[in-house]
């Protein structure tokens, strides 16, 4: 053992060995490999699978299913978003009781299952029927198509008021105060000052909330809305077909990974003036 | 009102014994998951910040895959995926019996391998947060890397990552629910046998969403104190 060289190696963290196959080295190449078997298992089991009158007969029903989740989720995000900020400004009001009612709201949605709050919505409002029937609005809670949309724009806008909040909050007070002694109005430094800010850091929760919505969007299936998942499911108990699920399981991975790839770019363009 | 209280009872009258026992499986397979997720997860941490590259893109590769799935999809690709596997393995044996797959144990599994995807990440960036010097020092008094995890780094770990695992926590309680899908009694199949048979459907789903409520709230209670607990003995950076 010569004591050369070890001077620099005194500001390296924890020893690494230097051996070429380290027992890490083995294991991660043994897991890879399962990975590896894994993926090439999928692939021949669909080729072997591959059945053309199977495909073309339900690549359509996938289709619109796809068509039905991602209109479930665009509608529910945008309606979501309206509604989340009266409750946002609610979670934020002066008022003991307006705070309250908002707290609640938001506590009620975060804290109970999606799928319990679309089955009290689809199956729990008909207990109101002559009620709704009296306001006219029976028509529309009768649908499971309404019903899904109402209960998942109720839940998104609850974690949206969330993020709203936690981003505006997240603008120090110093810039209301800035923009105050500059003499800009109160719709002009919202607009100008705080809500490029505050949008800088809502987008990455905004991203996840947008994907975490599209994962629940695969419950509606339950209440027998023909989404992504219905068709898969209604596919699977007609063929008794595994390759179904593996097919909207690689439908759906490559969505999120999409949609996670955009909110990457997004997220790495809009902060470009903050990198060193 | 009446009729409500009756409904809700314990005994023959009511569904308050079906109910209490839906809550029952819920608590159980939420506490059975949490294990085996928080250990998974650990292990996928350990993965992510190994300094070799193979290791960490097989970890990467897990997270990836359990954080893009939607949940449902996941417990029916467990559910069915381990009902063919194991008929494929009976024929293979020459065996000829239907051997049911477990829904608790279905669901454990999903429920398991999500949280463990993202508890990953939780404990990946309490990793972080834990300086160099901490295993340097550990080294220098001669503990060897088995013992510095164990009573160096872990204890600061779980501080660090307490917060974001309750949070995981509510959501896996919040997840269970999905297992009703595959038949397992849990508190919203529960309910909504109760509403399809009374034909109080608001009634029986209300209870279902404050029963998850109070869950939340007890478990938020809990960790409260566990926090208080873990901060106690160390100094806050």
């Amino acid at each position: 053992m010569s004591l050369s060289g070890t001077s620099s190696s005194a500001e390296l963290p924890p020893p690494v060995p230097a051996r070429r196959w380290s027992r890490t080295r083995l294991a991660g190449a043994l897991l890879l490999g399962l990975w590896a078997l894994f993926g090439i298992g999928i692939v021949l089991f669909l080729v072997r699978a591959w059945n053309p009158d199977l495909f073309w007969r339900y690549a359509p029903n996938y289709l619109s299913g796809l068509w039905i989740t991602v209109k479930l989720v665009v509608i529910s995000i945008v309606v979501g978003a309206l509604l989340s900020v009266p409750v946002a400004l609610g979670r934020r009001s002066k008022h003991k009781a307006i705070a309250t009612l908002a707290y609640a709201y938001v506590y009620f949605f975060r804290g109970t299952p999606l799928l319990a709050q679309t089955f009290l919505v689809y199956y729990g409002l008909g207990s109101f029927r002559p009620e709704l029937q009296a306001v006219g609005l029976w028509g529309f809670f009768r649908e499971a198509w309404y019903c899904a949309i109402f209960a998942f724009s109720l839940n998104t806008s609850a974690y949206q008021a969330e993020i709203l909040r936690g981003a505006f909050e997240s603008v120090g007070r110093g810039q209301w105060e800035a923009a105050a002694a500059l003499g800009l109005s109160r719709w002009q430094t919202v607009y100008k000052i705080i809500l490029p800010q505050a949008a800088l850091v809502a987008l990455r929760p905004y991203g996840n909330e947008v994907i975490l919505m599209l994962k629940a969007s695969a419950i509606v299936a339950i209440i027998t809305v023909y989404d992504l998942m219905g068709e898969t499911r209604r596919a699977y108990s007609r063929t008794f077909d595994f390759q179904t699920y593996i097919w909207a399981a690689l439908i759906y991975l490559g969505i999120v990974e999409a949609l996670r790839m955009t909110i990457d770019r997004i997220e790495r363009r809009l902060t470009r003036h903050l990198r060193r | 009102m009446d009729g409500i209280l009756t409904l809700l009872s314990f005994g023959p009258q009511g569904w308050g014994d079906q109910i209490a026992a839906g809550v029952v499986v819920t608590v159980s397979l939420a506490l059975a998951t949490l294990p085996l997720g928080l250990a998974m997860g650990f292990l996928v941490a350990l993965g992510k910040r190994s300094d070799d590259a193979l290791m960490r893109l097989a970890a990467n590769i897990y997270t990836t895959i359990f954080r893009g799935l939607p949940e449902l999809l996941t417990l029916f690709l467990v559910f069915y995926g381990a009902q063919i596997a194991v008929q494929q393995l009976m024929r293979f044996a020459g065996a000829e019996s239907g051997i049911e797959i477990n829904a608790f144990v279905a669901g454990m599994v999903a429920l398991g391998v999500v949280f463990s995807s993202y508890a990953s990440e939780v404990f990946l960036s309490a990793f972080r947060a834990i300086p160099d010097g901490q295993y340097e020092g550990a080294y220098a008094i001669g503990l060897s890397r088995w013992r510095t995890m164990r009573l160096v780094i872990l204890p600061q770990l779980v501080r660090l990552a307490l917060p974001g695992l309750s949070n995981l926590w509510l959501i896996l309680l919040k997840d269970t629910a999905l297992v009703s899908v595959i038949g397992l009694s849990d508190i919203l199949r529960q309910a909504g046998i109760a509403a399809r048979v009374t034909k109080e459907a608001f009634l029986f789903f209300g209870v279902a969403c404050l029963l998850y409520l109070v869950l939340a709230m007890l478990s938020s209670i809990v960790f409260a104190a566990i926090e208080r607990r873990v901060s106690a003995g160390g100094v806050m950076r």
